[in-house]
């Protein structure tokens, strides 16, 4: 999707701005978003990408405004509400529906540490024939999904070379939608500045992006 | 517990204050989160202790001190440092650091000619193993924006003028890797010990956007985190 989300290469977003000795978290509501999301996450209705995919689906103007755990509430209230752990009548009255049983958490404190050490891996153990190798020339597809995608604007069309070859991940063009992995190689590869932004880049500089095998084409 | 039946649903868009005061009264969307969160402990759907766990763990636990033993073990340790490069998840799980947003990790090397920048222009993605939770210039729209198109503009802001003859390579995390900058070890540190080393190592400077500077030079240059 062609989103506002998709940021890289715009200007006039302004100077970056730093805090000095800046807290984990701000306020009260900011800790309390971020712990809602990880642990509503624990029931596996969705995956990391569905989640990314939610946030893109902001209006871009309010996108813009709201802060990033605002962002997260937003993607969160919606997924809540479309995987069907609560209903939209529910997040309305702020009540659970009167007869509605009681569920049991999947994650409770005593398993949050096992839970944060082995993380959700987007690795799949699986033999997949991998289309590219390191050093060889692609070019990035001048695709334009109209849903979820990790292949930036900035790089469509753009030619660069195979730096390495990470293995096989979930592929998420297909997984944010629910309709399967895709399992397939994800390569690390290198654009120069000046493929990217012509010649105003520094001549030596380039920026690397990982890229499935379905985002690229031999060159 | 908080007050139940409270609309969870209200669009932020039109009601929030955006400059990231503390704010003397609850925001709406303070409220809008505590009504969620008692929906769905109400519902059995989350557990309020384990919500607990998870701030504390990143609030007291997983930070970028993780990642600076790391680094400063890489600096005294050539071997661990080959193995960090090579195979950055099981290099720095040997500290007991991954999972959760650390499951893929790749370290890459700066050097006197070479300066590596992190950025994640689709959304914020960050290590969250090795250096925490992300700041909030991490996650905004100037950095997103601009660290691929003008990185050396980027860091001239975060007070670090590169020449030109240093390649800068800017990583975008566009999937499940996550990016961990070894910065060059300091000119006159050469007498420090390890966990000497790992209290100058930034949080900036894994992200790469400072460098690492000796204790005897800090006062010469400006430090701007």
């Amino acid at each position: 999707m062609n989103g506002i989300h998709d940021m890289g290469g715009m200007q006039d977003m302004g100077p970056v701005q730093m805090e000095k000795n800046e807290p984990v978290f701000h306020t009260p509501w900011e800790r309390r978003s971020f712990a809602l999301r990880l642990a509503a996450g624990a029931w596996r209705k969705w995956n990391m990408d569905a989640s990314r995919h939610q946030m893109e689906l902001i209006a871009p103007a309010d996108y813009l405004r709201m802060s990033y755990y605002e962002r997260w509430i937003e993607g969160l209230t919606e997924l809540l509400v479309k995987t069907g752990l609560v209903t939209r009548e529910e997040m309305e009255s702020g009540k659970p529906a009167p007869g509605s049983p009681k569920a049991t958490p999947p994650l409770t404190a005593d398993k949050v540490p096992a839970v944060l050490r082995a993380g959700r891996p987007a690795s799949r153990d699986v033999e997949v024939t991998p289309h590219f190798k390191a050093g060889q020339r692609v070019r990035a597809r001048n695709i334009h999904p109209t849903g979820h995608t990790r292949l930036p604007r900035y790089a469509r069309g753009k030619f660069g070379t195979i730096h390495l070859d990470h293995g096989v991940y979930v592929f998420p063009d297909r997984n944010a939608h629910f309709l399967g992995e895709k399992p397939q190689h994800v390569y690390s590869v290198r654009f120069t500045a000046r493929e990217l932004w012509g010649e105003q880049a520094a001549p030596h500089d380039s920026v690397y992006l990982d890229m499935w095998d379905d985002y690229l084409e031999p060159a | 517990m908080l007050s139940t039946g409270a609309a969870v649903t209200t669009k932020l868009s039109s009601q929030h204050d955006h400059n990231h005061e503390h704010q003397a009264v609850p925001s709406d969307v303070a409220l809008r989160v505590k009504a969620l969160e008692s929906l769905l402990v109400e519902k059995g759907l989350v557990d309020p202790a384990a919500l607990d766990a998870l701030i504390d763990a990143y609030e007291h636990k997983v930070g970028p001190h993780n990642g600076a033993r790391v680094i400063a073990r890489a600096w005294v340790d050539p071997a661990y440092k080959t193995r960090l490069l090579a195979d950055g998840t099981n290099a720095i799980a040997e500290f007991g650091y991954g999972g959760q947003q650390g499951e893929h990790m790749v370290v890459v090397e700066n050097g006197p000619k070479v300066h590596n920048l992190v950025v994640c222009t689709l959304c914020s993605c960050y290590p969250w193993s090795v250096l925490g939770l992300p700041p909030v210039w991490y996650k905004s729209a100037a950095y997103r924006s601009r660290a691929v198109i003008d990185p050396r503009g980027v860091l001239r802001e975060f007070g670090l003028d590169l020449p030109e003859d240093v390649e800068v390579r800017v990583w975008d995390s566009t999937a499940e890797l996550r990016y961990l900058v070894l910065p060059e070890r300091p000119a006159g540190s050469e007498n420090l010990a390890e966990d000497e080393l790992a209290a100058l190592v930034t949080r900036d400077a894994m992200v790469g956007v400072a460098k690492v500077v000796a204790p005897r030079l800090e006062n010469k240059h400006e430090r701007h985190t």
